[in-house]
C-alpha cells in the first residue's frame, strides 16, 4: 500500500511530500525523501522485537517500567527532564505538565544545539521568514556555518536553492548562493561562493559586514586575521545590500563556536540592518525532527523556550544554571527522565557521565547509548511512523505526523500521561 | 590541532540503522585531516590515532580529506562527545567546535 504526503520528522526541514510504501507491515519503500530521510524511514520501520520496558536490564510490561520510572521521579530532590527534539508537541506538552509537579528542571536537545540561536532572538529579535517565502522571493542564500549538502539535504533542493518559486521560476538560475564556513564542506559544491573563514572569526567578519553596509570605512587591518579579504567582505555586502530577498542561514557553526549567542546576535543585528536596504531574514537550521516544536511548546507553557526550572513552582530561565549540561556537570541533578534522545553519546562526558551515576528514565524506540545505561527503559512508538502528532518545522509552520505502521508499543504521549497522574498520585500520597 | 565537529552523510545515515551498525561505528571512529597535517603526524590513511583534550580522550581512524591546514573533522557521536569540555561560559552550550586537540599517533595494534 502507498501512502503519499507522509511528513518525514528526522531533520527540521520536515518535509511533508514522502511517499512510503509499506508491505507486510514494514515500510519497503520511500520516494522523494533524502537520503537521511529515507534512513531514518527504514531504520525506524520495525521495533516490535523490543521488550516493551526493562528495569535493571531487566524485561518488564509498560505498566511495571512506567510505575519504577514514577517511583525514582518522585522520590528524587531535583530530577531532570531532558530531550523531547524527537518527539511531538502534544507529548512535549505532557512532558512539561511532569516538570512542574515534580518541581524539575526541563530542558530539551536547543541548548547544545540552538540555544544561543534562542538568547539572541531574545536579545535583538529574529527577522525571519517561512520557507515558503524564501523558496518564492529568495535571490540569495548564505548558509553560514551550516552544511546542508549533509544535515539537511532537501532544505537546497525543496526550499532554498534549486526550486522554481512565484519570483524565481528559473530556480537555481535565479539565485546566488554563498557558504560562509570554516572548511570547505560537500556544500561548497552548491555555492557559487565560498568563503572560508578561521575557526572562531565568525564574529568578526559579520561584525565587519555590519560596519561595510553602514558605509564605514575598514582598513585590511580590520580583517588582517579572519581567514577573509576585506574585498571579499565588500563584495558579500554588495550582495546583500542589492538583492531582492536575502536569506541567512544560520548553521551550528555559529552557535557551537566562539563567540556562541554573540555570534547569533551579530547575525539578527545584520540582518535586522540590511532590512533598510532590501528584504532581508534569517533563520536557525534546525536540527531534529520537531527541536521546534519543544521550543515553541515550551514557551507557551512557560514563556521560555529551554533550560527551564520548576523547583519553585514557578518558571525560571537562566541558560548555564538550568540547562542540562550544566545542571549534569556540576552534579546537580539526582535523577533524570530522557525522552527520544541520546544524551550518553551526545552531551559531554562531564554531564554524560553523570547521567550514569543517578537512576536515569528512559522513553525511546530503540536502543541507543543512553538506554544501555538507563535504570528503566520504556519502549514508545516511534513518533511520525507509528504514533501521530503536531512537530513544527525550523520556520514554525506546524505539520501533523502520521501514522503509518501499526506498533506494540504506547506512545510517548500515552506514556508520560500515566508516568503524570501515577507521579501526582504518590506526591499527594 | 584545531578539532571541528560536525553532521556527515554517513553518520546521519547510520544513526538511522543504528548506533551499534558499522555504518555508524565507522562515520563517528574516522578523524579526517589534510595530507599536509597527515605527514607532519607521519600518518596514513587507516592509521590509528590518539585524540587528547583537557577534558578526555579517544582514538579514531584516520583519514585524509580536503581540510584546511591545522583543521581535523570527526561527526558527532559519543567518541567526539569525550573530547568537550562541560562548561558552557553561561550559554548552556558547550565548546562543541572548534577547540585544541593534541594528535598522538599510535603503533597499529594499540
Amino acid at each position: 500500500m502507498e501512502i503519499d504526503n507522509v511528513v518525514c520528522a528526522f531533520c527540521g526541514c520536515v518535509c511533508d511530500d514522502i511517499t512510503v510504501t509499506v508491505e507486510e507491515g514494514r515500510i519497503s519503500e520511500v520516494k522523494n525523501a533524502c537520503t537521511l530521510g529515507r534512513a531514518w524511514f527504514l531504520g525506524h520501520s520495525s521495533n516490535a522485537h523490543r521488550p516493551s520496558g526493562t528495569v535493571n536490564g531487566r524485561p518488564v510490561s509498560t505498566e511495571e517500567a512506567v510505575e519504577e520510572a514514577a517511583r525514582i521521579l518522585a522520590q528524587a530532590r531535583y530530577p531532570l527532564i531532558f530531550g523531547l527534539t524527537s518527539t511531538y508537541c502534544e507529548a512535549q506538552k505532557e512532558a512539561i505538565a511532569l516538570a512542574e509537579v515534580l518541581g524539575a528542571c526541563i530542558d530539551c536537545c536547543t541548548s547544545v544545539c540552538h540555544g544561543p540561536s534562542g538568547i539572541a532572538l531574545q536579545g535583538v529579535g529574529e527577522p525571519t521568514c517561512t520557507l515558503g517565502e524564501v523558496k518564492n522571493r529568495a535571490d540569495l542564500i548564505i548558509y553560514w556555518g551550516s552544511n546542508p549538502a549533509e544535515s539537511h539535504p532537501r532544505h537546497l533542493t525543496r526550499y532554498a536553492v534549486t526550486p522554481k518559486g512565484l519570483f524565481t521560476p528559473r530556480g537555481r538560475k535565479d539565485r546566488r548562493v554563498v557558504l560562509v564556513d570554516v572548511r570547505p564542506t560537500p556544500s561548497a559544491r552548491a555555492a557559487d561562493i565560498f568563503l572560508q573563514v578561521k575557526p572562531g572569526k565568525d564574529f568578526e567578519c559579520l561584525w565587519a559586514l555590519r560596519a561595510l553596509i553602514k558605509g564605514i570605512d575598514l582598513e585590511e587591518d580590520a580583517v588582517a586575521d579572519t581567514g577573509v579579504t576585506l574585498a571579499q567582505l565588500k563584495d558579500l555586502a554588495d550582495r546583500m545590500q542589492s538583492c531582492r530577498f536575502g536569506m541567512l542561514c544560520v548553521g551550528q557553526g555559529l552557535t557551537q563556536s566562539r563567540g556562541k549567542q554573540m555570534n547569533t546576535t551579530a547575525v539578527f543585528l545584520l540582518v535586522r540592518e540590511l532590512n533598510g536596504f532590501t528584504k532581508f531574514a534569517a533563520m536557525p537550521m534546525r536540527g531534529h525532527g520537531n527541536v521546534t516544536g519543544i521550543d515553541n511548546v515550551l514557551a507557551w507553557q512557560t514563556g521560555y523556550p529551554f533550560g527551564v526550572n520548576f523547583s519553585r513552582g514557578y518558571p525560571r530561565f537562566n541558560p548555564g544554571e538550568f540547562t542540562a549540561v550544566d545542571v549534569l556537570t556540576r552534579q546537580e541533578a539526582d535523577a533524570a527522565l530522557i525522552i527520544a534522545s541520546d544524551p550518553v553519546a551526545n552531551l559531554p562526558r562531564p554531564a554524560s557521565g553523570r547521567l550514569s551515576q543517578i537512576p536515569t528514565v528512559a522513553l525511546e524506540t530503540r536502543e541507543s547509548e543512553t538506554t544501555k545505561i538507563a535504570k528503566v527503559v520504556i519502549t514508545t512508538a516511534p513518533a511520525g511512523i507509528s504514533a501521530e502528532g503536531t512537530v513544527y518545522r525550523m520556520d514554525n509552520v506546524p505539520l501533523r505526523l502520521r501514522k503509518v505502521l501499526p506498533s506494540p508499543f504506547p506512545s510517548d504521549e500515552e506514556v508520560l500521561s500515566r508516568l503524570l497522574e501515577r507521579v501526582k498520585e504518590l506526591k499527594h500520597a | 590541532m584545531i578539532l571541528i565537529t560536525g553532521r556527515s552523510t554517513k553518520q546521519g545515515t547510520g544513526l538511522n540503522k543504528g548506533k551499534d551498525s558499522r555504518d555508524y561505528q565507522e562515520a563517528v571512529r574516522t578523524l579526517e585531516m589534510n595530507r599536509e597535517d597527515m605527514a607532519r603526524f607521519g600518518l596514513r590513511d587507516g592509521d590509528l590515532v590518539k585524540i587528547k583534550t583537557l577534558y578526555g580522550e579517544a582514538t579514531f581512524t584516520c583519514r585524509q580529506e580536503k581540510l584546511p591546514k591545522g583543521m581535523a573533522f570527526v561527526a558527532y557521536g559519543s567518541l567526539s562527545s569525550r573530547l568537550v569540555g562541560g562548561e558552557t561560559h553561561a550559554s548552556g552550550m558547550p565548546d562543541s567546535k572548534g577547540f585544541e586537540v593534541e594528535v598522538v599517533h599510535l603503533p597499529r595494534g594499540d
